[in-house]
């Protein structure tokens, strides 16, 4: 989420990296990969991180449901109160928490984000989790992996890693949201905010 | 937004579905076995009440708990104030304890204001009710349960109260909240009726944004909520009508008034209720009335208004169109 913070600056000189079908292969690769490690996932609840994680995990969900013919539980988690840089700004809008009726207890919880970048919105969103539950283990996938970690996170299955500098910025556009399926890459415009 | 919150007419409609919409989401964190969130870990904010009051106290105590700030409780009873401290020596008292933020309930009209603006200190200020004057978060917590009973929980999102028509009953004229409601309910587009003795309507009303209107019966049948005030009888220095009996006889809420009201409009108080005098028993233990859900919801807009003023390095921005003027 951190990754694209500035939409204008991105659209400056950005260049699609992946488009709709590499998503879409992507995602059905993921699904088959968790249905293969979690065992046929039967405890898996995917909780997706606004605004653009909760669109993939439902599309994850599709998919899983697509290849083991149950319905899998899916939901959002938003992180906002539990940032690390939220005294950096303006007070930020909330986003919608949406946990499934059955709850996370001894389930395997899937976070699922659009952008693995500094990993501190992983970080929050571990937090929050321990406030909502006990899950019996946490995973997380993503769609880009760009690099630049500032803590001690990896993501357990991603769509792509994508190597950048820190100039540059990764934007994930989803047809939910943006009306069409890309991973834009371009150049950062200097933040004057000093965020990341 | 602006920093502090002192008359809820200081809200724009963007700020007052913010903070709405935000409530929405903190109402959840009571429904998860942890009710707590670390948003203001290492904040302190300081409960000042010069006046008597339980609800809103433990309402803003409870918020500012839930989002783990720092309280410090200061009742004017048994502390320097009654001994005749000012309100400066207080404030610079807690400016020098490092206070983040302070809510404040006072008798006199204005002390909030004075509060935040004299330079006395450089925290927030958030009123929670200052004499006659204004009591924002009550009128938030007001609309907040009528988007969540007329609209609903989730459609509410992002919406006002355009073309509702709320109906206030009572002793308007010592009424903060219903100054508060008049404020913040036309700043939502809804259409705000009075409805009051002539004797307990305040000089001045016509300058309101609302209608004023001697007739309960009248307006009962058009009304999508109805909201009775407390008889203030403590702020009563004159006798403003004759008996109790003939003013609950023409302005009390009865069942029998009740079911000439729209089948979905609500019954709101906002406490403490005077059963007998502007509402009666039936009513008030009736589903159609709101006072306990209001008080549940107090906790949500409290916490939405302490994270939106102080959960940054600066208060929630909405819409810039807004903010540019």
């Amino acid at each position: 989420m951190d990754a694209n913070s500035s939409d204008a600056a991105v659209q400056l000189a950005a260049r699609p990296v992946l488009e709709g079908p590499d998503i879409a292969r992507m995602l059905t690769r993921i699904a088959h990969e968790i249905v293969e490690r979690a065992k046929g996932a039967d405890d898996v609840v995917l909780l997706g991180i606004p605004t653009r994680g909760v669109f993939l995990a439902r599309r994850l969900a599709a998919k899983l449901e697509e290849i083991t013919g149950r319905a899998v539980p899916v939901g959002s988690l938003d992180i906002t109160m539990y940032r690390d840089d939220l005294r950096l700004g303006p007070a930020r809008a909330l986003a919608r928490t949406e946990i499934p009726a059955d709850g996370i207890e001894g389930r395997l919880v899937l976070l699922v984000d659009d952008v693995l970048f500094s990993g501190r919105t992983i970080r929050a969103a571990l937090d929050a989790l321990g406030d909502i539950g006990r899950p019996r283990a946490v995973q997380l996938a993503v769609l880009v992996d760009r690099g630049h970690r500032e803590l001690p996170i990896r993501a357990d299955y991603v769509g792509k890693n994508l190597p950048t500098s820190l100039r540059e910025a990764v934007k994930v556009q989803l047809t939910e949201e943006d009306g069409r399926d890309a991973v834009l890459l371009g150049v950062k415009e200097a933040n004057p905010a000093g965020g990341r | 937004m602006k920093r502090h919150l002192i008359s809820a007419a200081d809200l724009t409609r963007d700020d007052a579905v913010l903070i709405l919409d935000t409530a929405e989401e903190m109402a959840r964190v009571a429904d998860r076995p942890i009710k707590k969130l670390p948003t203001l870990r290492g904040r302190t904010v300081c409960n000042l009440f010069f006046e008597d009051s339980t609800r809103t106290r433990i309402s803003f105590e409870a918020a500012e708990k839930r989002l783990s700030a720092d309280v410090i409780n200061f009742a004017a009873k048994g502390s320097s104030v009654s001994k005749g401290e000012s309100l400066k020596d207080t404030a610079q008292t807690l400016e020098a304890m490092g206070v983040d933020a302070v809510v404040i309930r006072h008798s006199a009209s204005g002390a909030p204001y004075r509060l935040a603006n004299s330079g006395w200190i450089d925290a927030p200020v958030i009123n929670a009710g200052d004499g006659t004057h204004q009591h924002p978060t009550q009128a938030l917590l007001d609309a907040f349960t009528m988007r969540r009973r007329l609209i609903g929980p989730d459609a509410g999102l992002g919406q006002d109260l355009a073309g509702r028509r709320i109906t206030l009953v009572g002793d308007v004229l010592h009424s903060r909240v219903a100054r508060s409601n008049v404020d913040l309910l036309h700043t939502l587009g809804a259409e705000v009726t009075l409805v009051a003795p002539p004797t307990l309507v305040p000089v001045g009303v016509e300058t309101w944004p609302c209608e004023v209107s001697y007739d309960l019966d009248s307006v009962l049948p058009k009304s999508d909520a109805v909201m009775m005030l407390r008889v203030q009888r403590e702020r009563m220095n004159a006798a403003f009508f004759p008996t109790e009996r003939e003013y609950s006889r023409r302005y009390g809420l009865d069942g029998d008034r009740m079911s000439r009201m729209p089948g979905h409009a609500l019954v709101m108080h906002p406490g403490p209720m005077v059963r007998g005098m502007e509402i009666t028993a039936e009513v008030a233990d009736s589903d159609r009335c709101t006072v306990i859900e209001q008080v549940a919801n107090g906790v949500s807009i409290r916490m939405a208004v302490l994270y939106l003023l102080l959960g940054g390095n600066e208060p929630a921005v909405t819409n810039p169109r807004t903010e540019e003027k």
